[in-house]
């Protein structure tokens, strides 16, 4: 989806990196981002995204590069605890924004988990959020440091996320739980998932992760009752942490 | 006895290992290879990054003591027994100074037709970088 976005911006010297954080690899990705099914696409998908209808409907498959990463390699070295996050990265290659939520609201908990309808209200709240995100983005890309949202290395370090033992430990546990996934043995890969899901139980790529390597729900989205029991359980605290996008001068 | 050491991008299949006392014994050579990490006159060397070598790490056959040293790094090691597996993660230092230096931390990884792409690649340009799953 963030296609017509890249196109819009590539001339202006952005580029896009898409990374799946799929054990699943590229059976699990492939079928996400083929041409056919961005028409398939139901609008309650734009609707909890956020997404205006205007950019909505310009969307298209990537052009932009689409990496798997089926060690979660990329959340392992920046600190990212969900999906979808997005980083700002500059032309010398320092962080200007750290993962964030890339302007998607928090609805999960709004949603109705039959249908997925959201209230209208949440609807106008997260293409409001989403706009912001994109504008931001925009606004860096045409000013670079003078951009209020290209963040100041101390405010940047303020927001990102140190590793502790238990990450290290738990990404260590994801990368042997997906040398035994791609080895087929099943039952041992999810034993160390769970394990990385138990010392890191913030981290929603590893519990979203564990709960689908069964090969038959491979590339599916996940809403089954262990996924809702696990949002239930955040209580009043965020399934996404909306991002702060006040300038920052 | 045959280990499969998964250690950073590397999986290695050292047949020659030796398990004793819990901890996995591997010749200089399959260090190398299947940790970078070489054994030279002024210690375990990979790049520019020499960490002295002590005493009870080489054995008297010359085999190095990888689970002494990954300990004595902050590494954390994995041991499963099904299949002899033994996995090295990163310790919280390496990926906390790194993370905090704000240069972006690399990383290696292929597109859909497997071609590789590198954060590094990019460089001179804008990047969003944008996680997602297909969960």
């Amino acid at each position: 989806m963030w296609q017509a976005v890249y196109a819009e911006l590539k001339n202006q010297g952005l580029e896009i990196i898409a990374v799946a954080l799929d054990t699943g690899g590229r059976a699990a990705v492939e079928a996400k981002i083929r041409a056919a099914d961005c028409q398939e696409r139901p609008e309650m998908l734009a609707r909890l995204m956020g997404w205006s209808p205007e950019l909505w409907a310009k969307q298209a498959p990537p052009t932009y590069p689409c990496l798997i990463d089926e060690n979660h390699v990329v959340a392992d070295l920046y600190g990212m605890v969900n999906v979808p996050q997005g980083v700002w990265i500059d032309e010398q290659g320092r962080i200007v924004r750290p993962p964030e939520s890339a302007g998607t609201a928090d609805m999960v908990k709004v949603m109705n988990r039959e249908t997925f309808e959201i209230p209208e209200p949440d609807v106008q709240r997260g293409m409001a959020l989403r706009d912001a995100y994109v504008n931001a983005l925009r606004d860096w890309v045409r000013r670079g440091t003078a951009s209020p949202y290209a963040l100041p290395p101390e405010e940047v370090r303020k927001r990102l996320r140190g590793p502790a033992r238990n990450d290290v430990l738990a990404a260590t546990h994801v990368r042997l739980g997906r040398h035994l996934f791609a080895q087929g043995a099943l039952a041992r890969a999810k034993h160390h998932f769970d394990a990385a899901v138990q010392l890191c139980p913030e981290k929603w790529n590893y519990r979203r992760q564990a709960m689908m390597l069964d090969p038959g729900s491979i590339g599916e989205l996940n809403a089954g009752p262990g996924f809702w029991a696990a949002v239930d359980a955040l209580g009043d605290a965020p399934f996404y942490l909306e991002p702060d996008l006040a300038p920052v001068s | 006895m045959s280990v499969t050491i998964l250690y950073g991008d590397r999986t290695t299949v050292v047949p020659g290992a030796l398990e004793r006392g819990g901890h996995v014994w591997l010749s200089p050579t399959d260090l190398a290879s299947a940790t970078g990490w070489k054994l030279e006159d002024v210690g375990l060397c990979q790049g520019d990054a020499c960490v002295r070598t002590q005493a009870d790490w080489v054995d008297a056959e010359g085999r190095v003591d990888l689970s002494a040293f990954a300990a004595h790094q902050g590494q954390p090691e994995l041991h499963e027994a099904a299949g002899n597996l033994r996995a090295y993660g990163a310790s919280v230092n390496t990926r906390r100074d790194a993370l905090f230096s704000l240069e972006a931390p690399d990383f290696t990884l292929p597109d859909l037709d497997g071609k590789l792409h590198s954060l590094s690649d990019y460089r001179g340009k804008k990047v969003f970088l944008y996680s997602w799953g297909s969960y």
